[in-house]
């Protein structure tokens, strides 16, 4: 008797705990959108920011600067994180190369922020003579991103079948042949997948664009690589902190929310693309 | 013929392409290491090592004589790591026993993506939270003019480690085999019993290494102790004191440094050891993982 309440109080708690999360997550989004909402309106997401009346203004310039933000790193981070998943799970055995690639690909992953923020700004602002740039910001962030990517692309590839690469390699195929022809095209939704995942966290940064370049306030919308550029976080960050204005806490919160919307639509496309994929898979 | 040999040339200059950009990876951690270090090693030209390691003060902007302690920075770290990991490991490990030991098919198929969400949610959104709820409810239960303190950026940053401790260690905890539940339910035991006397014994050094990557995530977390730690430089006493850890410091100051001066490398400095505490926390972790495996 005594162990059967044990046992319901202890599995009670757990249980609490479980929900706990889900709690959590439902009050950060209420907690965002229920100031955010009053804000937002089509002057808000489609007009020009201006500094001296944050309610005349609006945050299309941070809004298309994360969006080429979000296309930098994808530049700079997909095809070297792809690419470095294919070389560890198709041609790697495991030598002492590849154990320290997995060693560094761990230790980036665990690296923060405003490490990859230190780090960008003396090789890409300082040494590179990039500036503080859209270029600089899409590079540092690459870099913190390509080990999501790379693990991502890694458990998508292996998920496809020995027997898809034996197959190949039984017809005469040479190894390229078989990844290009039979792994690629199984494991390529799981890495979109994973990739559109990193990127969304990636847009979603602070600190590395505090140091390598993000600004408050510009004119127009960036038009070359070397240019500053606003961004999404940035805003939130400086409305939040450093602005005067009364209702600056309310413009943080609709601009945090577009933000939110932004990274949740971006995993919804994510989670869609694994969805069909999954079902039209024929193993 | 021909054409084979050339298709084998193809062949191995492909693997070379696709080798390169895995030591890319390698290469950008060596450049993370030599970039902090070449600039951060520079300030102890100036700087004695003992002054920045177990110096209190931290004051680089002072009139004529600036102070270059860090101890006051490393103890807001360790205070924030500290109280949100008491708050996060045990609601952590605890939701994800519940998971995958207790929880039915579909509300694990709810729970799981919501913990990815909430990964995915940026920091600067969870510090602007603390800023406009968290912040003034702390200041309201203890009384206190603001919550800008270590407390209130222990709980935010606490949110942000659960998504890591939870997932990693609900993988460990769904990797143990059946038999081992099977073998203590057959011989009598409750739920809770088997759960507390075989699952958490077995899966003890995953939830060690989760929660050391945990800490590798709040020690790094820069933008909510930044929002909501207090940024006061004093050296805090009290878990109710505003704490300014390293990472918030080099944020605050780098963008008013002169670059290539003092300050600008002692900030590299500080960049560097907060690197090196990651780079030693992640390693731990990794070994606890590896020696797990090592076990099976």
């Amino acid at each position: 008797m005594n162990d059967k309440i044990k046992e319901r109080i202890y599995l009670g708690i757990f249980r609490l705990c479980g929900i706990l999360s889900l709690l959590i997550l439902v009050s950060i989004l209420i907690f965002v959108i229920e100031p955010g909402i009053k804000v937002i309106d089509l002057n808000f997401i489609l007009g020009m920011w201006q500094t001296q009346d944050i309610t005349k203004g609006g945050i299309f310039p941070a809004i298309v600067g994360t969006f080429y933000l979000g296309i930098g790193v994808a530049v700079f981070s997909v095809p070297v994180g792809i690419c470095c998943a294919i070389y560890l799970n198709e041609y790697a055995r495991n030598t002492g190369l590849v154990r320290m690639i997995r060693l560094a690909i761990r230790n980036l992953a665990g690296v923060p922020s405003i490490v990859y923020g230190l780090f960008g700004f003396a090789v890409f602002v300082q040494f590179l003579h990039f500036g503080t740039s859209l270029l600089a910001a899409s590079l540092t962030l690459a870099a913190m991103t390509i080990p999501w990517v790379i693990t991502a692309s890694e458990e998508a590839l292996k998920g496809v079948p020995d027997g898809f690469r034996e197959g190949a390699i039984a017809l005469g195929a040479t190894r390229w042949q078989a990844i290009r022809t039979n792994v690629l095209p199984s494991a390529l939704p799981g890495m979109i997948t994973g990739s559109i995942i990193g990127l969304a966290r990636a847009m979603g940064e602070t600190a590395p664009l505090i140091i390598v370049g993000a600004t408050f306030y510009m004119r127009g919308i960036p038009d070359s690589p070397f240019d500053k550029f606003m961004a999404l976080p940035y805003h939130v960050f400086i409305l939040a902190t450093q602005h005067n204005h009364p209702l600056a806490e309310q413009y943080a919160a609709g601009t945090a929310l577009v933000l939110v919307l932004l990274i949740f639509l971006m995993a919804l496309a994510a989670m869609i693309v694994r969805y069909n994929f999954r079902r039209k898979r024929r193993w | 013929m021909n054409k084979r040999s050339w298709e084998g040339v193809k062949d191995r200059f492909i693997a070379f392409f696709f080798a390169a950009n895995g030591i890319l990876t390698i290469i950008i951690l060596i450049g993370i290491f030599i970039f902090l270090a070449y600039i951060g090693l520079q300030a102890f030209h100036e700087i004695s090592i003992r002054e920045f390691f177990f110096g209190k003060e931290w004051n680089p902007t002072a009139y004529g004589e600036p102070k270059w302690g860090i101890l006051s920075l490393v103890t807001g770290t360790i205070y924030i790591a500290v109280i949100s990991l008491l708050i996060a490991i045990p609601l952590g490990v605890a939701s994800a026993i519940y998971i995958a030991e207790l929880a039915s098919p579909f509300i694990r198929e709810v729970l799981k993506p919501a913990i990815e969400m909430i990964a995915a949610i940026p920091s600067v959104v969870l510090g602007l939270i603390g800023l406009l709820i968290v912040a003034p409810f702390v200041a309201e239960i203890f009384n206190l003019p603001n919550g800008l303190n270590a407390l209130t950026a222990s709980i935010l940053v606490a949110i942000m480690a659960l998504p890591t401790i939870i997932s990693i260690s609900e993988d460990v905890i769904s990797a143990i085999p059946e038999s081992y539940r099977e073998a203590s339910l057959a011989l009598g035991a409750t739920r809770w019993q088997t759960i507390k006397g075989v699952i958490l014994p077995a899966a003890s050094s995953g939830i060690v290494a989760a929660s050391m990557l945990g800490l590798g995530r709040v020690v790094g977390e820069t933008m909510v102790v930044l929002m909501v730690a207090g940024n006061s430089r004093a050296f805090p006493t009290s878990i109710l004191d505003p704490v300014r850890p390293i990472t918030s410091t080099i944020a605050i100051e780098i963008k008013e440094v002169v670059q290539g001066d003092l300050h600008f490398q002692a900030l590299f400095a500080l960049g560097f050891v907060l690197f090196l505490m990651t780079f030693a926390i992640n390693l731990a972790s990794d070994i606890f993982l590896t020696w797990r495996q090592g076990v099976r």
